[in-house]
């Protein structure tokens, strides 16, 4: 167990070997650990942006199929409500013109009575002129007799 | 080895240090036995523990500094991986007990750490093994292989703990002196824990306090790595067939020896510059 000049020599190389992993050991290792430090840090960060972005988005899409959706429920009541007022319409036209040719037609009906009464009555006229010229035998005026014969003819 | 010498002969051989130094007689060389070594007195420099505390100091700055220089903050390599994994369990430890801005301590800290680790691993290679390379490399340029000595444990010769102690203790002059002037740092000596009336009392047992700082690092280190090899050197000694059964228990258990007295050195050299910066 002698104590000698080692001693010496042990401090200068621990002096060096300290000195030197300062200088050239120490910062680079750990410079490279605080960057991936940092980078790790930022890649958390980036992760959950992405994640809230997604959950946005989700949420985004969620309610703009849920606006398309009432949407298209509305633009389909809409187009019911207007199917049946078509159809509504369309049966108070075709009522419309049932009536009207209903009453055109009767119209006509009372027209073509009127007509033929009309008709009749002066066939009726001239034969009750041409009957009482034959019970008479004689000739009878007829323009004379038109008043009376007119008369007559209303009268049936 | 055991067969060619007394138990005692190869105990003591195997104690040895490789020591080259003036001797007061035959002058300037490598001494012979252990009593020449010792009859060196301190102009004597022990050439093993140098070259394997050296060579072992170097292995740690080359691996080291090879990741530096490729340090990526991309996905590290598998050396990387394991030098940062080192490197952050220094900085957690640095970081928990030192709370001042010095870019010394970490570096010191992890210098101290690692190379006391790889010095006391020496320890689990074989005992036998380097020396008798010694030996017969020694035989080789024409020595007699009973005046060959290696001892490759660096931290089981009291010179090696020793000088990282006194280098941690000058630190710690250094900081305590930056840090509070010299004013202080005396003040502190002289005033503590008592009081101003009974200053040669503080003063006795401060300077106890201070000197025990280095001389408890050098020796616990040294106590603790010489009992284990004086530990491996008897087992040595058993039978060749029986030595496992000790060997194999101690190496295991030896592996957190050697890890704990590099941690608490460290820990320790931390704790006292924690300390010389701090201000009463």
């Amino acid at each position: 167990m002698n104590i000698n000049l080692t001693i010496i020599g042990q401090i200068i190389a621990f002096a060096f070997f300290v000195v030197f992993c300062m200088k050239y050991v120490w910062p680079p290792i750990t410079g490279a650990l605080a960057e991936r430090k940092k980078k790790i840090a930022e890649g958390l960060d980036a992760a959950d942006r992405a994640q809230r972005d997604l959950e946005l988005a989700q949420e985004k899409a969620m309610s703009d199929m849920r606006k398309s959706k009432e949407e298209a429920a509305a633009v389909i009541e809409q187009a019911n409500k207007r199917a049946n007022q078509i159809v509504d319409e369309a049966k108070e036209k075709a009522r419309e013109e049932a009536a009207r040719l209903v009453t055109a037609a009767q119209a006509e009906i009372d027209q073509e009575a009127n007509r033929a009464k009309e008709a009749l009555r002066a066939q009726v006229a001239t034969l009750v002129v041409a009957g009482a010229e034959k019970i008479l035998e004689a000739s009878v005026d007829a323009d004379a007799h038109a008043q009376l014969v007119e008369k007559l003819a209303a009268e049936l | 080895m055991a067969s060619e010498m007394t138990s005692s002969a190869y105990i003591s051989h195997h104690l040895t240090n490789w020591t080259f130094g003036a001797h007061p007689e035959n002058g300037l060389g490598f001494a012979h036995t252990a009593q020449e070594a010792a009859e060196m007195g301190f102009w004597a420099i022990h050439v093993d523990t140098m070259l394997w505390s050296v060579g072992l100091g170097m292995f740690f700055i080359w691996m080291f500094r090879k990741v530096a220089k490729a340090a990526t903050s991309d996905v590290p390599g598998s050396t990387q991986n394991f030098v940062e994994t080192i490197i952050e369990f220094v900085e957690d430890n640095v970081s928990s007990i030192f709370h001042y801005k010095n870019a010394l301590i970490a570096p010191l800290a992890l210098t101290i750490f690692v190379w006391i680790f790889l010095m006391n691993t020496m320890d689990l290679v074989p005992v036998d093994w380097l020396p008798f390379l010694a030996q017969k490399i020694g035989e080789a340029f024409g020595a007699d292989p009973h005046h060959v000595y290696m001892k490759v444990v660096p931290t089981t010769d009291i010179n090696a703990t020793l000088g990282m102690a006194f280098a941690v203790f000058a630190l710690i002059l250094y900081y305590s002196i930056k840090m509070k002037g010299v004013g202080g740092f005396l003040a502190e000596l002289a005033f503590q824990p008592l009081g101003k009336w009974l200053l040669p009392f503080n003063l006795f047992l401060e300077i106890v306090g201070l000197l025990a700082k280095p001389v408890s690092l050098a020796l616990r280190l040294f106590g603790n790595m010489y009992a284990g090899e004086m530990i491996f050197i008897l087992i040595a000694l058993l039978p060749f067939w029986a030595q496992w059964l000790l060997s194999v228990p101690w190496a295991i258990f030896h592996i957190l020896v050697i890890t704990l007295q590099a941690f608490i050195f460290m820990v320790l050299t931390i704790v006292y510059l924690a300390m010389a910066h701090e201000d009463h």
